[in-house]
This record gives structure tokens, C-alpha cells and sequence, in this order.
């Protein structure tokens, strides 16, 4: 599939602003994004329910222009599912195959082998209502796959779930998506979505691409200050360059702290220049005495504010301790330092390679 | 406390108790008694089924009957056609004010009185009426035609009235379709029709039903309608059993001609049900 320079407007609000990318045959593709920023609109373009303003959509090397949902090679998993409440499961999935003029014995032969597949085999005669949440997901997808289609366009398909189930769906998701070699387009605005599903991620804000590429260039190599801000919890330091040695830079905060850097791209940062800087928690280390921390790396001090526990996520919130700024360092998951409380002083520290930082809009 | 309950329950219901009762039980419980009886002397009464007897050897009331139920369904059908696609503009296109626009439309006719809505009918369709007028002035027709008294005038009146009736049950249901369903079946490689057919009627089957026979009752009950805009040729069952009450004096017989009324309207309301797999209680909650 391939969308070039497609853009919509409604009204004053340029709701996808000239989106191209492309998406391989068999890949897993998500469109990540906060809500709001055109990824619906883009997603009901490519179903066909939204014609473009201007651009081109192809799919399978054809031009989709002008060709109604029900004609194009692409299904959709819609959000809330949209399951036919007066069907039963079985006719649900055959639903598709019945409006292609299927024989009747030979729709119930598929739709019986799909929901089989799905691991929901028994199900055929069961009312919609009857399912559970993760069940129903499962022959909403089946009820698409059945037919075969070149594209599935998935709607946010695991937002009406809760945590645990989500999590599970997540990786039932992407062992369909491996079993039936189908292109998927996933749109969420749930990073860890993305990242765990996709082999490729297209991070989308205000209408437009921020960064297209894999889960992990996202992660550590991000394009933008947007991305950066948006995939993954970061720290975001605002301030000013005050000095530079190649590509590291010395910044200073308003508050008068002062951290070392990346600049991002190459060196086109000067001296006097506003940045943000965005240094992730698990790239700092922290200790309790400096002779702890590498040598290598510059060395801050601060006291523990609060700290966060999740588990294998846990973090501590730090206050610097000349200035005051907040700063968030993940727990080593060893259980090294789990005994810290709040108010006791620490240091830490990090490589200025992984601490980007982007030129400040201004 | 439950007999706390109970009471106020009881205290609640009371009204609408006495209104069945004293309204519509009792009448039909005398109703009753009067049609099963027949006059053998002055004053003097004895049980028979005569009333009834005489509904089934004259057919000019069997007649009248069939005539009045296929009217009414007939009206209740094209109500139904007519109403489907404004409720699906009410409901599924109009947005917001738009839509309660259009539907205080549809409720302003029904402020003005039935008789003065009919009335209205008969000034645009009589002979030296609007419509015939145009007709001549538009060179369609030589003459004013009469427009008025004939089977297809009733219908438009009767169609006209239940409209409404129609269109709130509709609307209703219409409304609760999640619209993700049409776009989802769209999605799978259905059409409109197979849309219609697939998704949105069963949605819409109770009100629907429920629609059909709130229209139906209306109509098949109607006195007004038809006997103002049908005239002498009408022939609507409900004028028979006011000829029987007030002109013969014969309340024996409109009584029982009653019965059979209340009687016919059931079952077909009923058959109706049976047919197209509905449940009273599924409908009902939908009105």
C-alpha cells in the first residue's frame, strides 16, 4: 500500500496534512499519535468511508480513487468492534462471504475453519453477547480475515479492554498477524501498542508524519522533539547552550544547572541557542556515593522527592540539588537501591551521548 | 416496610386503575351483556347469539369488515414506507438542531385538531377545491375533477394522521443503530439494500412492529377520517357500528359489532406478531 501527498481538511482544521508513506506487503504498520491528530481520518481515507481532498491512495499497486468501501481489498477492526448483535458468531464472520454470493455450506465451511483458527471453534452458534471482551476481538478479526483481504485496517481495537487483556491481546495480535502473513495497519495512541506490534511505526501530530521508522528508532533515535516527548517517558530539560566541544554541548538551564548533551544530527547547534534536551530515566545511573558512578560521564547531585514503584518500571523522582529541577531516573531492576527513601541524597549520572538535544521552537 | 411499599405502589396505580376500570372494563362488560341478549317482547329480554348471527348471514357486514381490516393495513403499510426514510433522515443524517427541526415538523400538524386537519383535506381536494383547480389551470384536466370520496382519499387522510405515530417508534429505534454497524457491513462488502436488509431492519424490527400497530389500531378505530373524506361510500366498519348505536337504536347489535372489531384488530395484531417472529413485550418497551 502506498499513500502519496494525501491531505483533508474539514472546515478551517487540516485534519491530515500531505501524509506519504508506504507499507510492505505482509508487514505489521501502526500509525501512533495523541488523540486528535488525524490518524482516524487517515485510517476511514484508506477504508474508503473519507474521500481525500488531494493525494493518492494505492493499494496492491491499484488506485483506490473514487472506489467505494465495500469494492476495496481492505476490512477494518473498528473500535468499539461494530459485531452484529443480531447474528449469531458464525453468521458474523460469514457476513462478508454471504455479500460476495459464497454458497451457504460453503460460508459456514470458512467461517467454521476462520473461528477455528482463532481458537474460538464452538463458538459458531453463540450469540455476539454471550462473548467475552478478548473472544469478541478475536471473531471481529476473524469476520475480516475471513475474506481475505490485502489490508486490515485495526481502529484502536484493544482501547475497550482492560490492562491484562490488553496486554494479552497485544501478543495474540501480532502472532495472527504472523500466522495469517496479512498486512495490518494498527492505529493506537498507545506507544507500548506500537512498539511491541510493529515492525514499522509512523508517529503522526498534528496532521502530519513526525518520524516514520522501527520501534527502536523511535526509541533511541528520535527525529523530533515531538517523538521524543511522545514515545517512551523522557525527561525534557529546556535551556541554553553556553558552550561547545564537537558535538557535545554544555547547557544551562534558567535555573543555572548545567548538563552536557547531544546535539541531534550532527553539530548545527551554536553557541546561545535555546534547546530541549531529553534524556531518558534508564539512561542515567544512579547511586548513593559518587564513587559508584563512571568516571566518564559528569556527575550531578540531588535529593530523592518520591519515589515511583511499578514494579520492573519503578522510578525515582530527584530534585537537583543546587536548582531545584525535577529529574526522573528508572530503579536498577537488580534491587540495588531499593531501599531508598525520600529526602535522602543521591548522585547520578549520564552519558551526554544519550542526552539529545533538539533546537527549542520558539 | 413491604407493606409500606405495596401501599404506596397501590396508591400509585390507582388512578390508572380506575381509569381501566371505570372507563373500559366496565363499559365492555355491559357491551358484552348487550350484545348476547335480543328484545322478545317490550322490555323484555333474552339471551342470544342473534347479533352475532346476523354479523355472519348479512354480507354486506362481512363486507364492510374485510374491506375496513385490508383499508387499514394497506394504510398502515404505505405509513410505513412513507415514514422510513424521514425517520432515517431524523435519525442517521440531520444533526442536532436539524434534526429536532425536522421532527417538531412533523409534530407541528398534530396541534391542530383532527376534525380541522381533515377539514383542511376536503378544502384542497373538493371539486371546487385547490387541487382540482390547479389540475385545470395546469391544463391536466378539462374539468375540475372530484378528488374527494374515493378509496385513495382515505388513504391519504389515514396515512396522513398516523404518520406521526409512525415516525416516533421509528426514530426511536433508529437512533439506538450504532452507526459503526452500517459502516462495518459497508466494510464487509455489503450494499445499501443488503444493509437495509441485513442490519438496519431486524435493529429496527420492534419499532417497527410497534409503529405498525399503534397505526393499525388508529386506523382500523377511525371514525373521522374516513367517513368525512370517504362520504357516503366509505363503508368503514366503525361507521356501522354508530349507524347500529345512534340511528337504529340498535344496541344490541353495535354492541356486538364492537366485540367482532376488537376482536379482528387482535388477531391480526397477533398474526402479525407470529409472523414476523416479534415478542408483545420486546415491542412494547420500544413505543
Amino acid at each position: 500500500m502506498a499513500l502519496d501527498a494525501v491531505s483533508k481538511s474539514f472546515a478551517e482544521h487540516r485534519a491530515v496534512d500531505a501524509v506519504s508513506f508506504s507499507v510492505e506487503r505482509g508487514s505489521f504498520f501502526s500509525i501512533l499519535g495523541p488523540s486528535g491528530c488525524g490518524k482516524t481520518t487517515l485510517l476511514r481515507m484508506i477504508a474508503g468511508f473519507v474521500a481525500p481532498d488531494s493525494g493518492t491512495i494505492a493499494i496492491g499497486g491499484r488506485n483506490m480513487h473514487a472506489v467505494a468501501p465495500n469494492r476495496r481489498p481492505v476490512n477494518m477492526v473498528f473500535q468499539q468492534l461494530a459485531l452484529f448483535p443480531m447474528m449469531s458468531v458464525g453468521e458474523n464472520v460469514a457476513f462478508g462471504l454471504a455479500r460476495r454470493g459464497v454458497p451457504r455450506t460453503e460460508r459456514t465451511r470458512r467461517s467454521h475453519a476462520m473461528l477455528e483458527r482463532v481458537g474460538l471453534a464452538d463458538a459458531a452458534g453463540k450469540r455476539v453477547d454471550e462473548l467475552s471482551g478478548g473472544q469478541r476481538q478475536r471473531v471481529a478479526i476473524a469476520r475480516s480475515l475471513v475474506l481475505e483481504p490485502t489490508l486490515l485496517l485495526l481502529d484502536e481495537p484493544l482501547g475497550a479492554l482492560d490492562l491484562k487483556l490488553r496486554e494479552h491481546m497485544k501478543i495474540e495480535l501480532k502472532q495472527l498477524q504472523a500466522a495469517f502473513g496479512t498486512t495490518f495497519v494498527y492505529i493506537t495512541h498507545d506507544q507500548s501498542e506500537a512498539l511491541v506490534l510493529s515492525d514499522h511505526v509512523g508517529v503522526m501530530n498534528r496532521g502530519r508524519f513526525e518520524q516514520l521508522g522501527t520501534p527502536q528508532d523511535l526509541y533511541y533515535r528520535p527525529a523530533t522533539p515531538f517523538v521524543a516527548g511522545f514515545v517512551g517517558a523522557n525527561n525534557r530539560i529546556r535551556g541554553r547552550v553556553t558552550a561547545k566541544n564537537g558535538a557535545v554541548v554544555e547547557i544551562t538551564t534558567a535555573e543555572g544547572w548545567v548538563l552536557h548533551g547531544h546535539g541531534h544530527s550532527g553539530g548545527n547547534l551554536s553557541v546561545g541557542d535555546a534547546v530541549e534536551a531529553f534524556v531518558r530515566p534508564e539512561a542515567a545511573t544512579l547511586a548513593r556515593t559518587e564513587r559508584d558512578l563512571s568516571t566518564a560521564e559528569p556527575h550531578h547531585t540531588g535529593k530523592v522527592r518520591s519515589l515511583l514503584f511499578d514494579g520492573s518500571n519503578s522510578s525515582v523522582l530527584v530534585g537537583e540539588r543546587d536548582t531545584g529541577r525535577e529529574f526522573r531516573i528508572a530503579l536498577p531492576q537488580t534491587g540495588r537501591l531499593a531501599d531508598l527513601k525520600p529526602s535522602e541524597t543521591v548522585v547520578f549520572s549520564f552519558d551526554p551521548a544519550r542526552a539529545l538535544c533538539f533546537p527549542a521552537p520558539a | 416496610m413491604l407493606s409500606r411499599s405495596r401501599l404506596s405502589l397501590a396508591l400509585l396505580l390507582a388512578p390508572a386503575l380506575l381509569w381501566l376500570g371505570a372507563l373500559i372494563v366496565l363499559p365492555h362488560v355491559e357491551l358484552a351483556i348487550l350484545s348476547l341478549r335480543k328484545m322478545v317482547g317490550p322490555r323484555d329480554y333474552a339471551f342470544s347469539l342473534t347479533q352475532y348471527a346476523t354479523f355472519f348471514t348479512e354480507p354486506l357486514y362481512w363486507h364492510v369488515f374485510v374491506r375496513t381490516a385490508l383499508m387499514s393495513l394497506g394504510a398502515t403499510l404505505l405509513t410505513l414506507l412513507l415514514a422510513f426514510p424521514i425517520a432515517w433522515c431524523i435519525a442517521k443524517i440531520a444533526r442536532g438542531r436539524a434534526s429536532s427541526a425536522l421532527f417538531t415538523l412533523c409534530l407541528i400538524p398534530f396541534w391542530v385538531s383532527e376534525t380541522v386537519r381533515t377539514l383542511g383535506w376536503m378544502i384542497l381536494l373538493r371539486q371546487s377545491g385547490v387541487l382540482p383547480a390547479l389540475l385545470v389551470r395546469l391544463g391536466v384536466t378539462t374539468v375540475p375533477v372530484e378528488m374527494l370520496y374515493h378509496d385513495a382519499t382515505i388513504l391519504v387522510g389515514l396515512v396522513y394522521g398516523s404518520l406521526l405515530f409512525m415516525l416516533i417508534p421509528l426514530v426511536s429505534s433508529l437512533e439506538s443503530l450504532d452507526n459503526a454497524l452500517i459502516e462495518a457491513a459497508y466494510d464487509l462488502g455489503a450494499g445499501g439494500f443488503a444493509t437495509l436488509r441485513t442490519i438496519v431492519i431486524p435493529h429496527a424490527a420492534p419499532g417497527i412492529t410497534a409503529g405498525c400497530i399503534v397505526v393499525f389500531m388508529l386506523t382500523i378505530g377511525n371514525y373521522l377520517t374516513p367517513t368525512l373524506l370517504g362520504g357516503k361510500n366509505s363503508e368503514w366498519f366503525t361507521e356501522q357500528i354508530y349507524t347500529q348505536f345512534i340511528t337504529r337504536f340498535n344496541w344490541e347489535q353495535g354492541a356486538a359489532f364492537g366485540f367482532l372489531l376488537l376482536g379482528l384488530s387482535t388477531t391480526i395484531v397477533v398474526v402479525g406478531l407470529r409472523v414476523t417472529g416479534q415478542r408483545f413485550g420486546d415491542v412494547m418497551r420500544r413505543t
